[in-house]
């Protein structure tokens, strides 16, 4: 790991100052406040509620998102918790990968993989056909 | 906990520190831990549900698993997992925004062990009713 030190007022350092950590900061906070709600709404309607799991078939699914209620609720959803983990999970590398390249490399497999889910998870919502098959 | 010396006494949590020793230490280990397990849960979860593109019989199989012995159980500890996420994210936004927060942090800290159970113990109810009476119910 390397360590560079700028003189105090140097461009250098004054180049590499961005507020993209405090914004990520705040991001994790308002993202997971309303994650809360997004969350534990659909773990108590899909897990507990009304027989819970064994209830859950593809009539269900089409049922739920015959109504643009559910569409959003699950959209937001899906972005807010890849967004929020995504993250957390940026975070957790920079803490323990402590080569630079092992960091490089590992955040950009999770760039990649995080932006697959959504893209796929999102396609999934807007394309779902109840007819299918 | 406290280490004994002549004249004076070591806290294993030093105070003015929040996240070293003691509860402030271990909720953070957890937070960490369910997160990643939770992160990766996700990505499953999106692949299974988009089994819905395929065709109903494709969705219905995954889904199957999921109404399994073994698995069912797993969902009672991801519920577990996402429940003192939650609210230890809760416990963070009021240690940072609320002034009486870094004072109350602990206190808070043992709220969510007992909120957590009281949520966990009839959401392990529900949850696998279904599943002990397939093992263990003599009537269905």
């Amino acid at each position: 790991m390397s360590t560079a030190v700028f003189a105090p007022r140097s461009d250098s350092r004054n180049k590499q100052r961005s507020n993209f950590e405090l914004y990520g900061w705040m991001f994790m906070r308002v993202s997971g406040i309303i994650l809360v709600f997004l969350v534990l709404g659909h773990l108590f309607i899909m897990n507990i509620l009304d027989g819970g799991v064994q209830r859950i078939n593809f009539a269900f699914v089409a049922g739920r998102w015959a109504s643009p209620f559910w569409q959003v609720w699950d959209l937001s959803m899906l972005w807010l918790a890849l967004l929020h983990g995504g993250n957390g999970m940026r975070t957790i590398i920079n803490d323990y990968a402590e080569r630079d390249q092992t960091r490089f490399w590992l955040k950009m497999l999770l760039y990649v993989s995080t932006t697959f889910i959504i893209v796929l998870g999102t396609l999934v919502i807007f394309t779902f056909d109840a007819s299918i098959g | 906990m406290s280490v004994e010396t002549p004249g004076f006494s070591l806290r294993a949590t030093p105070i003015g520190t929040l996240y070293r020793g003691g509860e402030g230490m271990w909720t953070w280990v957890l937070h960490r831990i369910t997160g990643v397990s939770l992160f990766f849960f996700l990505f499953v979860h999106v692949l299974d549900t988009a089994l819905v593109r395929v065709s109903p019989a494709a969705y219905d199989e995954i889904i199957a698993t999921y109404k399994t012995p073994i698995v069912n159980l797993l969902e009672v500890g991801l519920v577990g997992a996402v429940l003192f996420h939650a609210f230890n994210g809760i416990r963070i936004i009021l240690i940072d925004f609320w002034a009486k927060g870094p004072r109350y942090q602990r206190q808070m800290t043992w709220g969510i062990a007992a909120v957590w159970l009281l949520i966990m113990i009839p959401g392990f109810y529900f949850m696998t009713i279904h599943t002990i009476d397939a093992l263990f119910g003599s009537t269905s």
